[in-house]
């Protein structure tokens, strides 16, 4: 069931958070799928 | 060293030639048709459906799907990679010839084509995202023939023309990178101009990042599936350096193209959470919307990794079909399908048969042009006098 929203700032604080949890769990995501992506790559020395 | 353009007794009847033919052939009647006639005699539009699929697919699909010129060109000249250096000639090519039908196609949808230059030098709308993207496309298109004509010039033996453009390689890599990122961008804005029209799990501010972002892995799979067609047909003419370098090419592109389609899924859900629109992915357009994310990018993305993890070139060239099919479905998505979603189904707008007819005409023109390009000029080997 949708939320009920009766002003502007309610919708912002409510679509907000979820969006910046999600850009948190999105950031997280991507770092793991990149370990997985270059997981097997020949390790480069770099000293 | 690849054999020159070697003449063989062969009749010209070949099935390629005999379906091209008849492809073309229909196309150019439906031609006469269409510039005779009025778009009222060949297309299915209306004024609920202004653009179909001469918009949404020969110009939507065919810009991004042509992005692979500037993807791999920046790849090579501008981050140094390369190791991806005899991938540029064809992706320039495909880009070239992408933009050029784009053009063409758009004649189709505009028609009075004796007018195109209006847009840019006589009456130029400066405030209008269409004007943006006609200049976009027009500079860009200058931009690939430059960027192409070192192959033209090599195989018409013009060396100092030839050595000119070829010193313009970074400046234009450069200009080539703008321009497309403004209207690879600007296409998706244009529909931002219809929130009541588009579905609002397609609808979003974000349209323009999304069209972008896209258009990036669109032109990493796009290079990858011609590489797969072209080691199947025109094998004979590639050199040495072509055979040895396009394996890593394609494992490359699709590690880079698995990494930025991951990261489109993100911005999407993004997109729908800054709108609030969870609730439609419980309903039918919601189910459409997962399969086009979930199958064609969520799907390709993981074939593309695991391809890379085990350098496995047969499933990378598998997930570039399913991505650039992935890219051509959200096009029309959002041009053609969700587009004027509430509409009773008797207003909703399906291409008529000589619709899709020159769309195939379209292809079918860019696949004989490459054809010829590519069997006389140096594309994918180097020519002789220019080996280093």
């Amino acid at each position: 069931m949708d939320a009920l929203f009766y002003t502007l700032h309610d919708f912002l604080l409510h679509s907000k958070s979820i969006t910046y949890m999600l850009m948190g769990a999105i950031l997280l995501g991507l770092l793991l799928f990149w370990l997985f992506l270059s997981g097997r790559d020949e390790k480069k020395r770099t000293f | 060293m690849p054999q020159e353009t070697a003449q063989v007794n062969k009749s010209i009847f070949t099935p390629f030639n005999v379906i091209a033919g008849m492809i073309i052939f229909c196309g150019l009647i439906i031609t006469v048709l269409r510039f005779t006639g009025g778009l009222g005699a060949v297309t299915n539009l209306d004024d609920n459906n202004p653009w179909g699929i001469w918009i949404g697919f020969d110009l939507l699909c065919g810009v991004a799907l042509a992005a692979g010129g500037y993807v791999t060109s920046a790849s090579c000249y501008i981050f140094g990679l390369k190791r991806y250096h005899s991938a540029v000639r064809p992706a320039i090519l495909t880009a070239f010839l992408g933009y050029a039908l784009v053009v063409m196609a758009l004649h189709y949808d505009v028609g009075r084509p004796w007018r195109l230059p209006y847009p840019i030098f006589l009456s130029p709308g400066t405030t209008s995202l269409l004007f943006e993207v006609g200049l976009c496309v027009f500079l860009y298109l200058t931009v690939l023939f430059i960027e192409f004509s070192p192959a033209a010039l090599e195989w018409l033996g013009l060396k100092k023309i030839r050595n000119l453009v070829v010193r313009l390689t970074l400046v234009l890599t450069i200009f080539g990178v703008i321009l497309s990122t403004l209207h690879q961008s600007s296409l998706g804005a244009l529909y931002m101009i219809a929130p009541s029209k588009l579905h609002p799990l397609w609808y979003s501010g974000y349209l323009p990042v999304f069209f972008f972002v896209s258009s990036v892995f669109a032109g990493l799979s796009m290079v990858i599936f011609e590489g797969s067609l072209a080691h199947r047909h025109l094998h004979h003419k590639m050199d040495e350096t072509h055979l040895k370098e396009s394996e890593g090419v394609a494992l490359g592109f699709g590690k880079a193209a698995a990494f930025v389609m991951m990261g489109y899924v993100g911005v999407k859900f993004i997109g729908i959470a800054m709108d609030n629109n969870w609730h439609y992915l419980a309903t039918g357009w919601g189910l459409w919307f997962l399969l086009e994310l979930v199958g064609f990018v969520v799907v390709p993305a993981f074939l593309y990794a695991i391809a890379a993890r085990d350098r496995n070139l047969r499933l990378v060239r598998w997930a570039s079909i399913l991505a650039v099919l992935g890219v051509v479905l959200n096009r029309l998505n959002i041009s053609v399908v969700a587009f004027n979603w509430h509409l009773p189904s008797a207003d909703r707008y399906f291409p008529s048969w000589m619709e899709i007819a020159i769309s195939l005409f379209v292809v079918t023109i860019g696949v004989v042009v490459y054809r010829f390009v590519t069997t006389r000029m140096p594309i994918f080997y180097e020519h002789p006098d220019y080996e280093h």
